[in-house]
């Protein structure tokens, strides 16, 4: 860029108006009030953050068991930070708050030496603009580079820093990651949770990012609670030994336990609506729709296709629309709606041989039904031994909204259901 | 076993002395008197005079004997009895302990160990940190431990090194700290930095006297939710950068603590590094707690006031977690 040139003169502008913003800051400490005062407790503030004061002007209450007193301010600026709140106490010396030196813009419409200094250059250049235009905001080397590296828009992050500055904790707190993982290093120290120099390091794909950042972001939204039922399936098992055959040449597809477990679930939901909910900021949201999210795990990753309006379906189009979800979902075809508007979802953790699982729960929703490998097992039934086939459901639910016998008795329900089987809602 | 940082010393010179009788000690009343702060209490009887040496008061002329008995194959460990009168003894420490390897080809394994430090009221000539004068010259190690195991260790380790290393040990630290020391060797290697407490909130990068104080700054702060991480260099020369950088980018702030005078000093250097290195993980203005530039005050009131401590750490560190 030429010396001279107007750009020149925005940036040199920029630099002398934003360097005093982040000045240190002042601070206001707990005063000796009397010799033998040790501590004394915040009354009242008499300026919030944000707010202007003058030197001398009157900025805090203070009690103590000898006096009460209204402390003046050391200094102008702005309060940016206060660290006793009202009510609190505080022992001699402590810093209660800190007051920002007033930024040149603010001191440049006051009319100060600075202003002067502002509209030479504003005259010096006229095409340059309006005198005092506010500075934008002022991001960190190392903020500015997480938001690159996570794609983060940082006008839609909270600052809570002085000034409402977006600190770098504001931005991992935002992206929902702990410091350790973002900030691993390049360089290897077996001292760091970064990778080591004979580490492999390869880049994260869209949909592991999306896969990470939902489930931390459920896991720090809803306190989850597994809740494990056994379930009897024998008569299911030998009804699906009897038929599989002539069901796959008559629909094409595989007859699996999952449509006997989203039959059962849905019929349970039905009869406990608060698990087909959503705990949100203006209520609980018991939803009308019965939408079935169906776990679906792919190649590097997986994926909740739904399964709309589940209840309203019969046993037979629920197995040829699950069968059909779970191959488009493997072959990456599934529309936008298809993943969306899920209000429960089934999980079939026996697919990979699991016994049981601890789900996690697909925000908004409150509840993840899984459903364990089927065995054969000896189960004791009035007191003797007969060989059942046997499998756990497995309840994930958000302990907000949802308590402990609340989802045994949704449990009960589901198991009943697979239990006492009837092959009419087969047909 | 606990031990004083001092006795600390004493062991892993004894245990050398005894291991190599290719080490040998010289400096200023080091043998009949046991040394000034009665490090070497002992030794003269022990090994004799031809391996602890008094001499005469002339520190170029004790580095330049032990320069010359290091290229002949020896391993000489002079005492300076005062860091501060190095300077008598800076051109054979500059010019040539630090550059006959690469003029000659010939290493030179000397260690002068240096008395470094302030707080024992002792006055501007035995209270200096002249660590940055030799910081700035290649060919030269640089070690300053600040517990009772890394000094043991470190000093071993100087020992059994091929370069010239000089080993500042802290005058308060010897006998104001105890710690566990294992017996026999537990070589600290140099070059690597030691994370004395981990934190989350800002990277306090220090060494020697200032590493107790830092850690007592953390405890001070912990009330308030600031978390210290303190790294303790232990070796100046060379950093260990991995191990600073790693916390930097773990915390994204940083300040550097040490005792000599901020104006020229290590922290500097530290803080430019930061700034080519680690640019993109800072959250913070990289800050320095230093001595100030001033000749170290005799009075004690003045003295304290020189001196960074816990609460002058604190502060600054404070400022930076709520920056």
């Amino acid at each position: 860029m030429r010396v001279g040139s107007r750009q020149d003169a925005t940036a040199h502008y920029s630099a002398v108006e934003r360097f005093p913003r982040y000045t240190m800051n002042i601070e206001i400490i707990m005063p000796q009030m009397g010799e033998s005062v040790a501590e004394g407790t915040v009354v009242t503030w008499l300026k919030k953050v944000g707010q202007r004061v003058a030197k001398d002007e009157p900025l805090v209450a203070i009690t103590t068991d000898k006096v009460d007193v209204e402390i003046p301010s050391p200094g102008a600026g702005v309060v940016s930070k206060i660290l006793v709140h009202e009510g609190r106490a505080a022992p001699v010396g402590a810093v209660l708050a800190y007051i920002s030196e007033l930024a040149v813009a603010e001191e440049a419409s006051a009319g100060g030496p600075i202003a002067a200094m502002a509209s030479n250059i504003t005259q010096a250049m006229p095409a340059v603009g309006s005198p005092g235009p506010r500075p934008e905001a002022w991001y960190s080397p190392s903020v500015l580079h997480l938001a690159e590296e996570h794609g983060v828009d940082l006008s839609q992050v909270r600052g809570t820093g002085p000034e409402r500055r977006v600190t770098r904790k504001d931005i991992l707190d935002f992206i929902g990651k702990e410091p350790s993982v973002t900030a691993a290093s390049p360089r290897g120290d077996p001292q760091t949770s970064g990778p080591a120099v004979e580490d492999q390091i390869f880049p994260i794909s869209h949909l592991r990012r999306t896969i990470a950042e939902n489930m931390v972001r459920s896991k720090q939204t809803a306190p989850h609670v597994t809740q494990i039922h056994e379930v009897d399936v024998t008569r299911i098992a030998g009804y699906r030994e009897t038929n599989k055959k002539a069901f796959s040449e008559r629909t094409g597809i595989n007859l699996t336990f999952l449509p006997f477990v989203v039959k059962a679930t849905v019929d349970a939901l039905q009869a406990h609506p608060l698990l087909n909910a959503s705990y949100a900021h203006e209520g609980i949201v018991v939803r009308k729709a019965v939408n079935i999210g169906l776990a679906v795990a792919l190649e590097d990753g997986l994926i909740v296709p739904v399964l709309r309006d589940a209840d309203k379906k019969n046993f037979l189009t629920l197995a040829k629309e699950s069968a059909h979800l779970a191959a488009r979902a493997r072959e990456k075809r599934l529309n936008p709606e298809e993943v969306q508007k899920g209000t429960f979802t089934v999980n079939n953790l026996g697919a990979f041989g699991a016994l049981i699982g601890t789900p996690i729960i697909v925000q908004p929703q409150v509840g993840i039904l899984g459903f364990g490998k089927v065995v054969k097992r000896p189960v004791v039934i009035d007191d003797t031994i007969a060989i059942r086939s046997m499998a756990y459901l497995c309840l994930s639910y958000d302990h907000r909204l949802i308590d402990g016998a609340y989802a045994g008795a949704f449990l009960n329900r589901v198991q009943a259901n697979l239990e006492g089987f009837d092959v009419s809602i087969v047909e | 076993m606990e031990i004083t940082y001092l006795e600390a010393i004493r062991q892993a010179l004894w245990e050398e002395m005894d291991r190599d009788d290719q080490v040998f000690m010289l400096g200023q009343d080091i043998g009949v008197y046991g040394g000034a702060f009665k490090v070497t209490k002992g030794f003269l009887e022990k090994f004799g005079p031809e391996r602890v040496i008094d001499t005469p008061l002339s520190e170029s002329a004790i580095v330049g004997a032990a320069i010359g008995a290091a290229l002949m194959g020896m391993r000489p460990v002079v005492e300076m009895q005062f860091a501060d009168f190095i300077s008598c003894a800076f051109d054979q420490v500059v010019n040539m302990a630090a550059k006959q390897h690469y003029r000659l080809g010939e290493p030179v394994p000397l260690v002068i160990r240096a008395p470094y430090g302030g707080g024992i009221h002792a006055g501007p000539y035995h209270s200096q940190s002249p660590e940055a004068w030799f910081f700035h010259v290649a060919g030269l190690k640089l070690v300053a431990p600040s517990t009772p195991r890394d000094a043991k260790g470190l000093l071993k380790a100087a020992i059994r090194d091929p370069n010239p290393v000089i080993y500042f040990e802290h005058k308060y630290l010897y006998r104001h700290i105890k710690g566990e020391v294992a017996d026999g060797d537990d070589l600290v290697p140099i070059g690597k930095a030691e994370v004395k407490r981990p934190g989350s909130s800002v990277s306090v990068i220090t060494y020697g006297a200032m590493v107790q104080q830092s850690l007592g700054a953390a405890e001070k702060l912990m009330p308030e939710g600031i978390d210290l991480e303190v790294v303790d260099l232990r070796t100046l020369q060379p950093l260990d950068m991995t191990t600073i950088l790693a916390s930097v980018e773990k915390t994204g702030r940083a300040m550097v603590v040490h005792e000599a005078p901020k104006t020229g000093g290590i922290g500097g250097d530290i803080a430019a590094r930061l700034a080519e290195e680690a640019f993109h993980y800072l959250d913070a203005p990289i800050l320095r707690v230093a001595a100030p530039h001033t000749p170290f005050p005799f009075s004690p009131v003045l003295e304290a006031s020189y001196l960074p401590n816990a609460d002058k750490i604190a502060l600054k560190a404070r400022e930076l977690a709520n920056f």
